[in-house]
């Protein structure tokens, strides 16, 4: 079709249904899930995109999709509604040949072919919609073409006693990766996969057909695609990344990742201890909601925060992240907590350590406290209207 | 919904007490309220009454408003069918009326299929329900009504604005000035209803017997020979026709029931967004009373302040009383009372400035403000 050929095109990953953060994904698919007080997990990856001038953009999409299609609409908020291109949402679908849900990663690209070979594309980006992070996938691409790669996979440096939670990469000087271990018991290094992969096309279909066939396959890219491709003797690189990155996977990274936000004190040379959002050349896009600005009321204290449009804040704010719409009553607490839209704590309450979801409210006088490691979870709509305190 | 409606919109306010505020914009696209703009109070209260096809006369500079308007899309007035239309001059010197451009785009009243106007100005901030004050007119079978306010004057807020005399029917009978000598007026919002074939007499008329200045100067000079009828409002209203008003309007939104009804839950007030960030409260920072939008960083002392988007407030940086446009920087030590920044305003390290408490300083846009100008200020 005439316009449509493309040198690159995004596929983003967004169905996993994200169990490990529980109440927050209840009703929600992962991607969907607030952050950072506006945006939603998927913004970080969407507007990655933008800044990395993508404008073919298939968001895979499969569990519990309303809120994520609802937010991503047109694609308007990320200048995706584009006349030729823009973002397209692909759920699962039947065909003449029946019809399945997405059994994996690579079996949820391998659904999608057609839809791909629209834009006859050189190389695919392979994104997964619940990671934090800003980065210029251009830059990733340049290096995939001087390495004359036919796989780059973006890499992190991750401490080592976290390291069996990932992908790990082992390379050798080049960067060419030699071996790959999914989740390894014993790690050999700290190099560890941040699930954004450029492929060449034309290799990857080749092995996206093999895979397909495959029973004894989980058609995921880590697990088999991969390990097959590393087999089959083709080019893997690694693309070192040096920058904030993080895997929202459990309610505590979830909590952690938006304490990140306030990190104050930054040193310039360790880019990966915070994330800029204030950078005008690199902005988050979001769909924005409107509201008037956030009040700050008379005898209101606030301290090392991070807050929102149509916030009204009568008490004490300190160290945490606050989403639209949220009222903190007179000589309420909230602390080290995450407060999504919409929610109430009355008069006196007292958050601590928390994640209060989206439209709860925390009665006159009441006590959620967690602690690092353990954080107390109000969710969606409830009432909380007695103490929950995690010992 | 009043499907049968089209509103128009003219930014034909008189804007010379305004300073430079109105330098490069016309009245209606003066920020205010940290993330608004004077106008989105007159289309959000259109939309919110189911009017989609509206009308903006812009008879003066119109780069900024253009900007901030654009397609109407947060508005919803991006449509295929009606949608909005911007009316600017062309050739015309700027003061020209809004009769001259109403004429002159005469093809947008008659193209539309609506049969009633509600033909407003953007200078009176208020959420008002425009639904009821249509069926109001439609059971008068008046030929205009116009929306008014009974004021007070203690404050001097309405001085200028023209005031309605009214019969014990509501009728209007005549048309005045608020010179601030009564105690009570009744002032006109200058927002009229009316049907469109009414409207077109009008303009015909007021072209033919050339004493035209404006559209609501032809009601108000005409009252005597129409059948024109009064609708009380009875919510908040904010005049802003001067430094002064602009200013004690703005601090009214640090009143929570104000605050309240003009944002109202029913009733939204939309605006263009930008896209900025959350703003971010550091450890440092001292903020009370005050109304901030996205994208700021502050480390700062904040009181009584309306903050725009975007703006910086450094460590030991004293803001007060002041109104702060989007992307101003306050560097450390600076002190401000009583002072309007316009946008982009650098405020250097320690430069203390001060305005009176009912007539604040202005800074124009894109100005810097160190020490060494101060200086040159004291010298003249």
């Amino acid at each position: 079709m005439n316009g449509l050929k493309r040198e690159i095109i995004a596929m983003i990953l967004a169905g996993g249904q994200g169990s490990r953060l529980k109440e927050l994904t209840k009703a929600n698919a992962k991607p969907a899930v607030e952050f950072g007080g506006k945006y939603r997990i998927i913004d970080f990856t969407l507007s990655n995109c933008t800044n990395s001038s993508i404008d073919v953009v298939g968001v895979l999409t499969q569990y519990q999709p309303f809120t994520l299609h609802c937010h991503i609409g047109i694609g308007t908020a990320w200048d995706l509604d584009r006349t030729k291109g823009g973002v397209y949402i692909l759920p699962p679908h039947t065909n003449d040949s029946g019809g399945n849900w997405y059994k994996g990663t690579a079996d949820a690209i391998y659904q999608n072919m057609n839809f791909v070979e629209l834009f006859s594309p050189e190389y695919l980006l392979v994104l997964s919609g619940d990671h934090i992070y800003t980065m210029d996938y251009q830059e990733m691409l340049k290096f995939h073409k001087e390495k004359k790669a036919d796989v780059t996979i973006a890499c992190i440096e991750v401490p080592i006693q976290e390291a069996s939670r990932f992908g790990i990469m082992n390379t050798n000087e080049d960067n060419r990766i030699y071996e790959f271990e999914e989740k390894p018991k014993h790690p050999k290094n700290n190099l560890a996969s941040m699930g954004i992969y450029i492929f060449n096309w034309e290799k990857l279909k080749k092995y996206l057909k093999e895979d397909a066939k495959d029973e004894n396959s989980d058609h995921d890219f880590g697990k088999n695609i991969i390990p097959k491709m590393l087999k089959g003797g083709e080019r893997l690189f690694a693309y070192p990344f040096r920058g904030y990155w993080k895997d929202v996977g459990t309610v505590e990274s979830y909590w952690e990742a938006n304490m990140d936000l306030l990190n104050e004190s930054c040193p310039i040379d360790t880019p990966s201890c915070s994330l800029d959002l204030y950078n005008d050349e690199f902005k988050v896009y979001t769909s924005s909601i409107a509201y008037p600005p956030q009040y700050i009321a008379p005898g209101a204290n606030m301290k090392k925060s991070m807050i929102v449009e149509g916030c009204s804040i009568w008490g004490e704010v300190y160290h945490s992240v606050l989403s639209y719409n949220v009222y903190v009553g007179k000589n309420a607490k909230v602390i080290n907590s995450v407060i999504l839209s919409n929610s109430h704590i009355e008069e006196g309450a007292v958050v601590e350590n928390a994640i209060i979801c989206t439209g709860a409210k925390v009665s006159k006088g009441c006590i959620v406290r967690g602690k690092p490691g353990k954080i107390a979870v109000v969710p969606e709509n409830k009432k909380q209207s007695s103490n929950l305190i995690l010992e | 919904m009043l499907t049968n409606y089209l509103g128009i919109v003219s930014l034909t306010e008189n804007d010379s007490k305004l300073k430079s505020l109105t330098a490069t914009r016309p009245l209606g696209s003066i920020p205010i309220f940290g993330r608004y703009r004077v106008i989105d109070f007159a289309l959000s209260n259109l939309v919110n009454a189911g009017v989609t096809n509206v009308g903006i006369l812009v008879p003066t500079k119109s780069r900024s408003l253009i900007d901030h308007v654009g397609t109407g899309k947060p508005w919803d007035l991006n449509r295929k069918v009606d949608g909005l239309y911007i009316f600017n001059y062309s050739h015309e010197p700027p003061s020209i009326s809004d009769i001259k451009l109403l004429k002159s785009n005469m093809e947008f009243l008659l193209r539309s299929k609506k049969e009633m106007v509600i033909f407003t100005l953007s200078h009176m901030i208020c959420n008002i329900d425009f639904e009821e004050v249509a069926k109001y007119h439609e059971e008068s079978n008046a030929d205009i009504t116009v929306v008014y306010k009974k004021v007070s004057n203690e404050d001097d807020l309405f001085i200028d604005a023209p005031t309605l005399i009214l019969d014990q029917d509501s009728k209007v009978i005549g048309v005045g000035k608020n010179i601030g000598r009564r105690t009570l007026v009744n002032i006109s919002l200058d927002m009229f209803l009316l049907s469109k074939e009414f409207l077109i007499e009008c303009i015909l008329s007021c072209l033919e017997n050339g004493n035209c200045g404006s559209f609501r100067d032809f009601v108000y000079k005409n009252v005597q020979n129409m059948n024109v009828n009064a609708y009380e409002f009875k919510g908040y209203v904010g005049c802003i026709n001067s430094i002064s008003s602009y200013f004690k309007v703005s601090m009214d939104m640090l009143n929570v029931d104000i605050q309240q009804e003009l944002f109202s839950k029913e009733r939204p007030i939309y605006t263009k967004s930008n896209d900025s960030p959350p703003t971010r409260y550091f450890s440092t920072c001292d903020v009370e009373n005050s109304f901030i939008s996205n994208g700021c960083l502050i480390k700062g002392k904040v009181k009584n302040s309306i903050i725009s988007r975007g703006v910086v407030i450094e460590k030991d940086a004293v803001v007060e009383n002041s109104i702060i446009f989007s992307k101003c920087i306050i560097k450390s030590g600076a002190v401000l009372k009583n002072v309007i920044l316009d946008k982009n305003v650098v405020i250097d390290s320690n430069v203390t400035l001060i305005g009176h408490n009912k007539n604040p300083l202005v800074i124009e846009k894109h100005s810097e403000v160190d020490l060494s100008v101060l200086k040159e200020v004291k010298r003249v």
